[in-house]
């Protein structure tokens, strides 16, 4: 379980969070959405600790991630950022291993390199195994990063904006990918979407957030209407039943 | 999978045996060629400046790849945090106010001491803060740069005052130099530098790690802050304890990692470490080596590494500029 509880943060100024209380129950995928600004990033990055929180309180599975040790919460929780620049020039298999730096701290074991190798067939990286990432496409290093965060192998998964720059194939891949985990093996999987209906389809809940605060929660059914829907982003859209699936129909 | 991986492993070994073999070669080289006279003091004399020369070499690479790692920037070296123009500065002031008959006089310990705590103290002080707060490596460098220049402008004012002598006595104090090596004060630096490079090796997946940058070092467990900070305090030390022992060698460090990097060519600070240590061994021993013998001058190794470095480093930042 995520515990958020009376989280705000204010940034060159400017207030980005306020007054944020959420609950992300354990098990499951759990979808944020909301327009740009409007704070997704930041909450992300204060429950993975990347960023010092200013007010309030954050735990995973118990732990508060301001004073738990960073090591004990990486075994736990993995994070991708929206755009994590890789500084260092590193083949795909590299970077991917590191995502299990914090089980085997230095010496891979044979474990791990089962661990990787599965990660890397999961998301259709072997051929690009040798390369390096500054020479692969742009979805093809979201997919790298997007197996590096799978490879840490935690419980909880903390994901920004993954689709980005992925063709529908992988796409649909990940979020199936994202569906079985959660399903199989019990992982929470916090993701933030921008398509509303990859969120309608593969998430048991959704979080909409807008202006710093959580303007609405619970299960999909629930917020994939198009009153709420309409109060988040600001234009009218259909909410259709096809084939039993929500979908949204907002191009018109 | 598993095959590329170790054959690059392979070869990246390979270049380092090669690495290690060539500073062997150069090693005896030095110690051997042209003995003559008095055999016996010769060798001592010799080996006095070799190890010298691997001490201050494995010293300067290390903390240089630590420092360009911490920072995220490969083009960078701990000389930008101010600590050789204090140093340069301190032995001005000495001179100044003991005289360069005084400033002679003083106990080579004590001295060595002396230089090596007010270096790390100045490191400590501008490091510190950022086990506090919200860190900001830009304005700690900021501030070292600003610090830099302070101190070499207080060292211009003050060499102005000095009469030729004294300058005289200064110069050879603050141009790198082998010639002259004091035994116990080789224990001293020697001991740091073990210490440091200890502490370093086993720091070097980390090292890997914090490369990756700051958030994903974070999301993979370091604990960002306290490693960095501690990390500056090892480079600190290690380029305090160079320095006070031969000089400012400020673009040894930059020379030798580049040059490191080309050869190995990975960033993979379990082969880049050991790797920068031998090149700025070879280059060091092979620099005396020739400066010695085939320029058959007494003249400082220190001008000419700096001279070298810094045409290197512009090489690096045109390189750089077109990719
Ligand atoms: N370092 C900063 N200083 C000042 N403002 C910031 C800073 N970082 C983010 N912001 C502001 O905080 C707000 C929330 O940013 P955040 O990145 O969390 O949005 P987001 O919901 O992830 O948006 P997007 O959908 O575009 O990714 C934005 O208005 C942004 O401009
Ligand atoms: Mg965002």
């Amino acid at each position: 379980m995520i515990e958020i509880a009376g989280v705000s943060l204010a940034l060159g100024g400017s207030r980005i969070l306020d007054n944020v209380s959420l609950t992300v129950p354990k098990g499951g995928v759990t979808a944020l959405v909301g327009p740009n600004g409007a704070g997704k990033s930041s909450l992300l990055s204060l429950i993975a600790r990347l960023r010092p929180l200013q007010s309030g309180r954050i735990t995973v599975d118990g732990l508060p991630v301001d004073t738990t040790p960073s090591r004990q919460l990486a075994k736990i929780m993995a994070i991708l950022r929206q755009d994590p620049g890789v500084a260092s020039r590193l083949r795909v298999v590299e970077l991917v291993g590191f995502g299990r730096f914090p089980h085997h701290r230095g010496r891979l074991t044979a474990k791990d390199h089962e661990i990787i190798a599965a990660s890397l067939e999961q998301f259709d990286l072997s051929d690009l195994t040798p390369r390096f990432i500054d020479t692969l496409s742009g979805g093809q290093r979201q997919r790298a990063l997007v197996a590096m965060t799978f490879c840490q192998g935690t419980d909880y998964i903390l994901l920004d904006e993954p689709l980005n720059n992925l063709d529908m194939f992988h796409a649909r891949n990940l979020m199936r990918t994202l569906r079985r985990i959660a399903d199989e093996h019990g992982k929470t999987v916090l993701i933030v979407l921008h398509d509303i209906n990859h969120a309608a389809s593969y998430a048991d809940r959704i979080v909409a957030m807008k202006d710093g605060a959580v303007v609405a929660s619970g299960q999909t059914a629930d917020v994939i209407r198009p009153d709420i829907l309409e109060s988040i982003f600001g234009f009218s859209m259909r909410v259709e039943h096809i084939d039993g699936r929500l979908t949204v129909l907002h191009h018109a | 999978m598993t095959d590329v991986v170790i054959q690059r492993v392979m070869r990246h070994e390979g270049r380092l045996v090669m690495m290690a073999a060539v500073a062997m070669l150069v090693g005896v080289a030095f110690m051997t060629i042209g003995l003559r006279g008095n055999l016996a003091f010769v060798i001592e004399l010799r080996a006095a400046r070799l190890a010298a020369m691997v001490l201050v070499g494995v010293a300067v690479a290390v903390s240089t790849v630590v420092f360009q790692t911490v920072c995220a920037n490969r083009i960078i070296t701990p000389s930008i945090m101010g600590l050789d123009a204090l140093y340069v500065f301190c032995q001005t002031a000495l001179v100044f106010a003991l005289s360069g008959f005084g400033f002679a006089g003083i106990d080579p310990r004590l001295h060595f001491l002396g230089n090596f705590t007010v270096m790390t103290s100045l490191a400590l002080a501008l490091f510190l803060p950022m086990l506090r707060r919200r860190f900001d490596l830009t304005l700690m460098l900021l501030t070292g740069v600003v610090l830099g220049v302070l101190f070499r402008s207080l060292t211009t004012l003050l060499a102005r005052l000095l009469d030729p002598n004294d300058f005289a006595v200064l110069q050879g104090a603050v141009f790198a130099s082998f010639n002259t090596v004091e035994p116990d004060l080789l224990l001293l630096a020697g001991v740091i530098t073990v210490a440091g490079v200890a502490i370093a090796w086993r720091a070097r997946h980390i090292l890997d790690v914090l490369s990756l940058g700051t958030d994903t070092a974070i999301g993979l467990g370091v604990a960002w802050r306290g490693t960095a900070a501690g990390l500056l305090v090892l480079v600190a030390a290690l380029v305090s304890a160079s320095t006070a022992l031969v000089g400012p060698m400020a673009f040894l460090g930059l020379l030798v990692v580049s040059l490191a990097e080309r050869i190995v060519g990975t960033n993979r600070h379990a082969i880049l470490l050991p790797a920068a240590a031998l090149t700025a061994i070879i280059v060091l021993v092979g620099g005396q080596t020739v400066l010695q013998h085939a320029l058959g001058g007494e003249g400082s190794l220190g001008i000419v590494v700096e001279f070298v470095g810094g045409i290197v480093f512009l090489a690096i930042l045109f390189a750089g500029g077109r990719r």
